[in-house]
């Protein structure tokens, strides 16, 4: 079934709304740091430890990263090899937005925005709690977030990389709906969510890096 | 008006094509861009040289032959209209116009602006129809009733031209929006809806098989097809699709 265009198209759909379902709920467990560390800590820690989220959510959710990535590379590679003799002149912002025409592009900003935050704090936390096997400490988490955000260019590469990833939720949100073939009556609402959401999740991560730079 | 013309001349479908420029007087306002493009060849033809060839028929904006990319645009700047009825009161004195041949390796350019756009032909051979018994016992078809807001649409679809505006305009050269007008314009219909799970599960791994990239939902191809041909279609065919894959 992956082998045809709209296969593909479904997959990559289908595994852009996992990871915007996952963007939200990261961002929730973020947001709180702002207003309590002891909640921060505490969601950090549960999610850390439930042996549900470690070994079955986290691996679905690198396979679907992965997964969505491989796909958006083998979509631009084949969709470049059906014209291979380019035009002389080609104004594609007169039928469409810059957005979705480089999907590609905000992609990879925030693929190489993933290598620094899973350097950041994926791999730390597996080299804690796997490799070095040190104690369980449910009030590290917060500290270990504001530690990040001393450096301004951390913060500025994070927030940079968040204004990509608005960019590639812009087009794709909304995208996906049409993908699995929901173009309906609800579309406009999608379409107005998908504005809402490109706009605020980034935001707000944007707000909680500069937030722990300013207060940290 | 006077213009300048950069044409793609290409000799045959082998030969390595180039942009050739060219000066164009006199060119009435009034003229269609067809027209425009006749008086050139004559011009050319009397100094001995080769007419530009391009694709043309009805000159009506029905039979979806006229297949030219101009100024980056499929059929050009104007909108819901074919090259036939883009006029040239479009352009300006002493405007450059880039005229180029449909670009999609499925559509392989014979000569000049002139391309094969055969690849939509297969895909309608197969299973863009209604297999009918034609014995002379066809029931008629107005006695189904029929949703008119199905219908409408059913009709919507059906205008598609196959002038493959949509895949030259896409950036990935991709077919889905006439391929899905086609599944369409059945699947809204009883009629149509009793060979559904072939008839798109077959387009579309002709579709493939021709080659045309992958749609990424751009939209480029919703706002430059002269028919109006609406994305919904698009949506309308991957439902069709999943259900027809989940049905074996």
């Amino acid at each position: 079934m992956i082998s045809t265009t709209i296969a593909r198209k479904v997959a990559m759909a289908l595994s852009g709304l996992f990871l915007i379902l996952f963007l939200g709920q990261h961002f929730t467990i973020n947001i709180t740091s702002v207003f309590s560390e002891k909640t921060f800590n505490f969601l950090s820690h549960f999610m850390g430890n439930n042996p549900v989220v470690q070994f079955v959510l986290q691996p679905i959710l690198i396979f679907g990263v992965l997964f969505h990535f491989l796909m958006g590379f083998v979509l631009e590679y084949k969709n470049n090899r059906s014209r291979t003799t380019k035009y002389a002149s080609f104004k594609g912002s007169a039928n469409s937005s810059w957005l979705s025409r480089n999907m590609i592009l905000s992609g990879i900003v925030v693929l190489s925005f993933l290598g620094l935050h899973f350097y950041d704090f994926w791999v730390p936390e597996m080299n804690y709690k796997y490799i070095e096997f040190l104690p369980k400490d449910p009030n590290r988490y917060y500290g270990e977030l504001v530690h990040k955000f001393h450096s301004p260019v951390r913060v500025t590469i994070y927030s940079l990389s968040f204004v990509f990833l608005a960019l590639h939720l812009y087009h794709g949100f909304a995208s996906s709906f049409q993908s699995v073939g929901l173009n309906n009556k609800y579309t406009r609402g999608i379409k107005w969510f998908t504005v809402a959401f490109a706009l605020l999740i980034p935001a707000g991560f944007i707000f909680i890096a500069i937030f722990h730079h300013l207060n940290g | 008006m006077n213009l300048t013309l950069k044409i793609w001349r290409q000799a045959n479908v082998d030969a390595k094509g180039e942009m050739v420029t060219y000066s164009v007087a006199g060119v009435s306002p009034d003229m269609s861009f067809l027209e425009m493009m006749d008086m050139h060849n004559e011009q050319l033809i009397e100094n001995g040289e080769d007419p530009v060839a391009f694709d043309h028929d009805c000159r009506e904006g029905i039979c979806g032959m006229c297949s030219m990319f101009i100024n980056g645009e499929a059929h050009g700047p104007d909108r819901l209209v074919t090259t036939c009825q883009l006029h040239m009161r479009k352009f300006k004195d002493g405007d450059t116009i880039t005229i180029e041949p449909f670009r999609a390796n499925a559509f392989p350019v014979i000569k000049d602006l002139t391309v094969d756009r055969s690849a939509f032909d297969r895909i309608q051979q197969a299973g863009g129809f209604v297999s009918v018994n034609t014995s002379g016992n066809t029931q008629d078809a107005n006695a189904i009733p029929i949703d008119k807001h199905d219908a409408d649409k059913a009709f919507d679809a059906a205008s598609c031209i196959g002038c493959g505006a949509c895949v030259a305009s896409c950036k990935n050269a991709s077919a889905m929006l006439f391929v899905s007008a086609k599944v369409s314009q059945y699947a809204l219909l009883p009629q149509g809806k009793v060979e559904a799970t072939d008839r798109v599960l077959n387009m579309v791994n002709q579709m493939d098989e021709e080659g045309f990239g992958n749609c990424t939902n751009t939209g480029a191809c919703e706002v430059e097809c002269p028919k109006g041909i609406s994305l919904e279609n698009i949506a309308r065919m991957n439902r069709e699709y999943l259900a027809a894959t989940l049905k074996g």
